[in-house]
């Protein structure tokens, strides 16, 4: 399945924070077709590092989608029946509007002029994509870690605008483990001096930084007993170096080359702010109150970065209220990344979860 | 038919069309699949096991992974219309705190057992001294999931004892329903119950 990326603009988004961006670029991907009816439609929405492109093989690049094994004709998400939506999420750097976008009102790209965006935000933006493709009801909103923090603001803020909600190895709120880990990744691109406080877009990027940055958070994506596995103790031939370095280190300069420091920031900043119970403020029962879809919650028995209970506080809450919850603690190896790599499991959950879904929608 | 075959039968009958239905330890959900399909309940589940959640997940029925006994309390009064208790009753630790909770969260439950009261239990236990093992109680006493044995006798004293309504008391010997002497010739009992 060969792809491609489009983009729309969209007039003005208005912001938690009470500032206005306008105008503001989407860029998003679409697999399948829609119905007459339009009631096939299913957003995936990605988690931090990734992109637009949930599917198919880009026509330009050759890359594979981050969820390819997930989504196409027969697969989970399967295209044959089902119209699947991916974009960018705001803040991103891969054409959606964030902070090396240029600001209209100065000229250059806003760097830490951006102004701090939410998951709500990001979600607002995707609604707004929604409405201008026509669909006024999704049959799902699905996605892994970042992407299911999305999925379940979509059930919180847009109730009517979505039939069902597949959140996988996430969580409600942010933990002090979750913010201490991004906190080490924000210090270490600032640390850097090419960072400059965010004025680097004329000058080198903080590639260093950004590079440590990265690497904490593939070890936050691994499990010991993964990590075992893939590496052990051993070395790379005629080096000196562990395998487990090399391999970090090579994941770190490789993300330099496709993200912007500055989106880091932000982006992971959305994700520490993110707390549907507003800091305790309310019970997640009551947070969830207004929530009307179904839910299909899924974790990883090996995510320490996501870990179940995280899933469980979600779905005792929804339970509290006999909301409609399926919830499943895959068993795996892999860690947070099991949500990427653990296909068969998943896509058996999340296939009769779906055909149940468009059963009720299209009763 | 298995034990489990008989009691689905029995208990699908007794469940009106467009319930809510809450089945503790669904398995691999086949009651409640069967449930959604023909009579369009609204199914959930409560299974331990995650492969047979998953399985249940996969054919469309909302199941939780969990502790039966751990996760009533969360649901709300009356929610469902019928809470199901098969097979599991012996296995549970606390099986008085987990039917009073089904009788808080469902407007009537079912409870379906085998019965340790069957004649063959008792002579198997008489005359052979050993601790029984049948097509009833197949498992050895070491590495069976029951932890507790009880006769209809024990649960009907139960009953009366909590002044629980009896809506329907189902003795069953084999497929066959049976009237006569049930602590004693049935092998399983259903029972239909509202507080």
């Amino acid at each position: 399945m060969e792809v491609e990326t489009q983009y729309t603009q969209f007039d003005s988004l208005n912001l938690d924070c009470g500032v206005t961006l306008n105008p503001v670029d989407c860029a998003y991907q679409t697999y399948g077709q829609l119905n007459t009816n339009k009631t096939n439609a299913i957003l995936v929405t990605h988690a931090f590092s990734g992109d637009a492109q949930a599917a198919g093989i880009d026509k330009d690049t050759g890359q594979k989608g981050w969820w390819d094994n997930m989504i196409g004709p027969g697969r989970a998400f399967d295209t044959d029946k089902y119209f699947v939506i991916c974009s960018n999420v705001l803040g991103g750097c891969k054409g959606s509007t964030g902070p090396a976008s240029l600001d209209p009102a100065t000229h250059r790209p806003y760097g830490m002029g951006f102004p701090v965006i939410t998951m709500a935000d990001m979600v607002r933006l995707q609604k707004k994509l929604i409405e201008s493709l026509g669909i006024k009801k999704l049959l799902a909103v699905a996605g892994g870690s970042m992407g299911g923090m999305q999925a379940l603001q979509w059930a919180v803020q847009y109730p009517d605008a979505v039939a069902a909600a597949i959140p996988i190895a996430t969580t409600a709120r942010h933990s002090a483990q979750q913010i201490a880990f991004n906190e080490v990744g924000r210090q270490a691109v600032m640390a850097d001096p090419d960072w400059n406080g965010g004025e680097y877009y004329i000058g080198r990027p903080p590639a260093r930084g950004l590079a440590v940055a990265r690497m904490v958070g593939h070890i936050t994506y691994m499990s010991d007993e993964s990590m075992r596995q893939k590496f052990g103790r051993r070395t790379r031939e005629n080096d000196d170096i562990f395998e487990v370095e090399s391999y970090l280190r090579y994941r770190g300069s490789q993300f330099v080359d496709r993200f912007d420091a500055n989106s880091y920031l932000y982006i992971t900043k959305a994700m520490d702010l993110f707390d549907l119970t507003h800091n305790g403020d309310m019970t997640l029962t009551a947070a969830l109150e207004s929530a009307t879809t179904r839910f299909l919650v899924i974790s990883f028995t090996s995510d320490w970065l996501y870990p179940s209970y995280q899933s469980q506080e979600i779905v005792n809450a929804l339970r509290r209220r006999n909301h409609d919850v399926a919830y499943c603690e895959l068993e795996s190896n892999y860690g947070h990344d099991a949500f990427l790599v653990e296909v068969k499991e998943q896509s058996e959950l999340v296939r009769g979860f779906l055909a149940k879904t468009f059963k009720g929608m299209n009763r | 038919m298995a034990q489990l075959a008989v009691h689905n039968d029995i208990i699908s009958k007794i469940i009106e069309p467009g319930s809510r239905v809450l089945d503790l330890g669904c398995g691999d959900a086949d009651l409640l699949a069967w449930l959604a399909d023909n009579k369009n309940v609204d199914a959930r589940g409560v299974e331990l096991d995650a492969q047979k959640v998953q399985r249940a997940i996969s054919r469309g029925v909302s199941a939780y992974q969990g502790d039966l006994e751990e996760c009533l309390h969360d649901y709300p009064d009356e929610a469902f219309d019928y809470v199901i208790l098969s097979q599991t009753l012996l296995e549970v630790r606390q099986p008085l705190k987990v039917l009073k909770e089904m009788l808080r969260v469902g407007k009537r439950i079912i409870v379906a057992f085998p019965n340790f009261g069957h004649w063959s239990i008792r002579l198997a236990h008489l005359f052979t001294g050993r601790a029984p093992k049948n097509k009833l109680f197949p498992h050895d006493w070491y590495d069976s999931p029951n932890i507790h044995f009880l006769t209809v006798h024990d649960f009907e004293m139960l009953a009366a004892k909590e002044s629980w309504t009896m809506e329907r008391s189902i003795y069953l010997a084999g497929a066959e329903p049976l009237k006569l002497f049930p602590n004693f010739f049935a092998e399983t009992a259903v029972f239909l119950i509202r507080r």
